[in-house]
């Protein structure tokens, strides 16, 4: 059985990562932070059921999940199943790509690091509405695997799979809105290669 | 996983480009078999345009993941979660 005074030995490294988890769940720092404490009280509390050897990352992720849908989804009054506009695959790709082609002599990681500031990347992904938002941040942000997810949200594998898809594509769309905005990108789209991408 | 994944052929073409981008996501999750994984592989191999968006979206998966994951603590917020550690639960559970 695993013992309370080891929870506090092992526990407290995740917690720069379980706040900007619940930041990005619950989009204000005092409703975050109540958050990742009322998590760390729970896992102490029922630390006897975690079993040895296993992933204490995902359950404490496990635990701050059900407790921001339990507590804090209800408080924020937003519609449950918020379905989508539809934007098409690889749009962004289409898009930004041919920018990145542009600027010789860097990465490609390098420039998009630097094409998508921090605060309009935090917004795309804030923006989602919660259905969407929970599978993304936890793939996404924290790396958790499919399986993993399924049970935190309980939800069948394949659920997660296609609002991963639709959610990051969403995303997708604000990060081109945000770039359009700051007249990073030219108004009028890049036209679709003919043999490449448009029937996907 | 996705039990509708399909192996590429070898020719480049675009019904083998369809199938490949139709697995980007769970290629990218690395939610893959070993096998399947392969066949993508083999067609990125002689795909530029599919690796090129593949290489855009993995690149996009890193920088998600670290803009979304740098937010700086509240400084109090370690010693809060502390203070919980050790107390006699037994109260009227709140915190802090």
């Amino acid at each position: 059985m695993a013992d309370q005074a080891m929870f506090a030995d092992d526990a407290m490294q995740y917690a720069p990562q379980l706040y900007s988890g619940a930041l990005r769940m619950t989009r204000n720092r005092s409703d975050a932070e109540d958050l990742v404490q009322e998590t760390y009280l729970k896992g102490y509390r029922s630390f006897h059921t975690f079993t040895e050897g296993t992933n204490l990352r995902a359950w404490l992720f496990r635990i701050m999940t059900n407790t921001y849908i339990n507590s804090y989804r209800a408080k924020q009054r937003r519609p449950d199943e918020t379905e989508l506009g539809e934007f098409e695959d690889l749009y962004l790709y289409k898009n930004l790509g041919a920018l990145q082609d542009a600027s010789v002599g860097r990465s490609a990681e390098e420039s998009l690091m630097e094409l998508l500031p921090d605060d309009e990347v935090k917004q795309a992904l804030e923006d989602l509405p919660d259905n969407f938002r929970l599978p993304v941040i936890l793939a996404d942000v924290e790396g958790f695997a499919y399986k993993e997810i399924a049970e935190m949200l309980d939800i069948p594998i394949g659920t997660v799979m296609s609002r991963l898809h639709r959610g990051r594509k969403a995303m997708q769309k604000a990060l081109y809105d945000f770039a359009l905005e700051r007249g990073l990108v030219a108004a009028q789209p890049a036209a679709a290669d003919s043999t490449f991408g448009q029937d996907s | 996983m996705s039990d509708d994944a399909t192996t590429t052929t070898g020719e480049t073409g675009v019904s083998d480009c369809t199938q490949t981008l139709r697995e980007l996501d769970v290629f990218l999750d690395g939610e893959l078999s070993n096998h399947q994984q392969a066949a993508i592989r083999h067609h990125l191999d002689g795909c530029m345009d599919c690796l090129g968006a593949f290489d855009f979206h993995a690149e996009l998966k890193i920088v998600v993941a670290q803009k979304c994951n740098n937010d700086e603590m509240p400084p109090g917020l370690l010693g809060k979660i502390e203070k919980c550690f050790g107390t006699d639960f037994s109260g009227d559970g709140q915190i802090g």
